[in-house]
């Protein structure tokens, strides 16, 4: 008997029973559904991380001093932060793994042009900067190493700033204030989206530290971080122990604890792990709803054989063989199963997509997720099914056509 | 001899129902040439049906030989007992059988659907001439429950000889059907049988089996008579004698 004869009768069996068939397909159809935009997430989430990760910059180690908040004394207004500028300057004169390296001097401000008026966070920084964190220019210049020498009032702001401050024309070479003090654009950054704690790094003035120091922090003297890239990932952990060392070594009264010597890919490897545990989680969960909708098939297929008995006795009385009867039932089974994986498909595949609209995720369903559960769907019909067109199959013929 | 279709020797047939064997069928002889039609008659239980399962290849004798168009049975396997079914053997039961929310069409398909590879259009082509043989053509897209006993019967016939079967096994195919309806059934295999299909029927009513050539008559699981019935009744002249019905 030809196998294309087989899916006719099999498809018209479940034709005849439309209700039945599509109830049972719907467990499938979840459990994929679910299985999808699970995997879909868990992936979406990854992605967001890493891109994350990425606009941090490459083999960036950040330097960050724990002082202002160990000890209640150091933390007066103008006492030392632990870090210094000249620290800078020795780690980059010092480690020859060292690629660049910039202080950070976070501090904030209002803007000001003609009417409009911002609020943005600023970075104080040096040209190197620029290279340890991956600004890519969308307008106009970075600042130079001269800017930064003379302490000229010079600024490149993110896009969010840009939109908010010149909606209708270029901020290049515009004149704004910032605390009032008069500073002119010479950039515009290309966006770098969100950060991994959620903030937005396109809403940043990045200026020359020494502006910043000179003119924004007035008698408040701020808290120095440091920005170190490594030349190759793999002298990054090296790096930090030296840096550590370093540190220890030029503040005596330091403990390890005074200082912060992270490095992205530790934040990278947390992130990984934390977002992979996630999806294995979630999938789990929707394998066993995947399941729970085949044990739905066999349950239904093994009524329907007894539902069919006499069916099965009619058709082996006008010539059906065995292994006609198996594998109608079988196909049967995996028809279910394999539809209802592609419907799942489709329903995860919106379910992804809805959810990327609503909570505002880059939410990608990859080719292999869909293999997997196209596979994992048919091999749930032909496991689940077997065992009911076996039965099936085995049957008397003279009982089964007998069969009241 | 080239004529015989079926030839049957020393069969016998047991069934063990708990403690007892039941002898089903002791030591028969039969044969059966083409062309024929032929009535078993015999009370309940005295193996008539069992004869017709066994002539039919819906099961297997305890013993004895069975040669149908030249081919010995007992050596074949279940698959080509399946091929024997599909190819030589049409049956027609007292409940019909058919497949239920199914179409004629469908139903008469059906064995057409397990048989060699013919397409589409071919197949549509071999339904249609067998329900127009039984003159249910256009009740094609009928199901089951939409159609009468005698026409549910006639769906069943079509089913029957949709693959040019050889013998038309016919098990009390009057059972369940009034007595006009018998007889317009019963035209249909006379019809038939003068087409060329050896027609075997199985029933208890001697007026049923008056219709065939040749009865035979079952007791406790043997052939007790076995003779040319002189007095064949014609199926199609009785009808026109019998009151007419309004067909629903």
């Amino acid at each position: 008997m030809p196998l294309y004869a087989i899916f006719q009768i099999a498809l018209k069996s479940l034709l005849r029973n439309k209700t039945r068939t599509f109830l049972t397909m719907l467990g499938i159809i979840i459990g994929v559904a679910a299985v999808i935009t699970m995997l879909a997430i868990g992936q979406g989430a990854k992605t967001i991380v890493d891109d994350q990760i990425n606009s941090m910059g490459t083999n960036v180690i950040t330097v960050m001093s724990n002082m202002f908040n160990r000890s209640a004394v150091r933390s007066e207004s103008g006492s030392s932060s632990g870090l210094t500028l000249e620290d800078v300057e020795n780690i980059k004169d010092r480690f020859n793994d060292v690629l660049y390296a910039s202080v950070l001097v976070s501090s904030f401000g209002r803007l000001k042009y003609k009417s409009l008026n911002w609020y943005s966070p600023v970075m104080g920084v040096d040209t190197d900067f620029q290279f340890i964190r991956n600004y890519e220019m969308e307008e106009g210049e970075f600042f130079t190493d001269n800017d930064v020498r003379s302490g000229n009032k010079v600024i490149v702001i993110g896009t969010t700033v840009a939109t908010n401050l010149f909606p209708d024309e270029s901020p290049i070479d515009k004149m704004i204030r910032l605390r009032n003090v008069p500073v002119r654009i010479v950039g515009v950054y290309k966006s770098k989206g969100q950060s991994v704690a959620g903030g937005d790094q396109d809403d940043m003035v990045i200026a020359p530290y020494s502006m910043v120091l000179g003119r924004l922090t007035g008698r408040w003297r701020p808290n120095l971080n440091i920005f170190v890239s490594a030349v190759s990932k793999e002298k990054i952990p090296k790096l930090q122990t030296d840096i550590m060392n370093y540190l220890l070594e030029t503040n005596r009264a330091a403990t390890e604890e005074d200082f912060v010597v992270n490095s992205q890919t530790d934040i990278a490897e947390t992130s990984n792990r934390v977002s992979n545990t996630m999806t294995l989680l979630l999938a789990s969960i929707a394998s066993i709803s995947l399941l729970v909708g085949g044990i739905g098939i066999m349950n239904i297929m093994l009524v329907s054989v007894t539902e069919r008995i006499k069916e099965i006795g009619i058709r082996m009385a006008v010539g059906a063989k065995k292994k006609d009867v198996l594998m109608q039932f079988i196909i049967e089974a995996v028809m279910i199963s394999l539809l209802g994986g592609l419907l799942g498909i489709l329903l995860g595949a919106g379910l992804s997509k809805t959810l990327e609209h609503m909570m505002k995720w880059s939410i990608s369903i990859s080719t292999w997720s869909i293999v997997l559960s196209v596979t994992f769907s048919c091999a749930i019909g032909i496991f689940f099914g077997w065992y009911p067109a076996k039965k099936a199959a085995s049957l008397n013929l003279i009982d089964a056509l007998r069969y009241e | 001899m080239p004529n015989t279709l079926i030839k049957i020797e020393n069969m016998s047939k047991t069934y063990q129902m708990g403690e007892s064997v039941v002898h089903a069928l002791r030591n028969v002889d039969l044969t059966i040439n083409k062309g024929e039609f032929v009535a078993i008659m015999g009370a309940s239980g005295s193996g008539k049906t069992t004869l017709m399962n066994l002539i039919g290849c819906l099961d297997k004798p305890s013993a004895g030989s069975y040669i149908l168009d030249g081919i010995d049975i007992h050596s074949l396997n279940d698959n080509e007992l399946s091929d024997i079914r599909n190819e030589k053997i049409g049956f027609v039961f007292q409940s019909f059988y058919l497949l239920p929310r199914t179409t004629a069409f469908e139903n008469v398909e059906l064995p057409l659907l397990y048989s060699t590879n013919l397409n589409l259009h071919q197949r549509r082509e071999k339904v249609l001439q067998a329900l127009e043989t039984v003159k249910i053509a256009e009740r094609s897209h009928h199901f089951p429950n939409q159609l009468s006993g005698g026409q549910q019967q006639r769906v069943a016939i079509a089913r029957a000889i949709v693959n040019q079967a050889l013998i038309m096994l016919a098990d009390e195919p009057t059972g369940n059907l009034d007595s006009r309806t018998s007889v317009e059934v019963l035209s249909v295999f006379q019809e038939l049988h003068r087409n060329g299909i050896t027609v075997i029927l199985v029933t208890h009513e001697k007026e049923i089996a008056m219709y065939a050539k040749r009865l035979i008559i079952f007791k406790d699981g043997r052939i007790i008579s076995d003779q040319i019935n002189n007095n064949q009744r014609n199926a199609a002249e009785d009808l026109k004698n019998l009151p007419k019905e309004e067909e629903d």
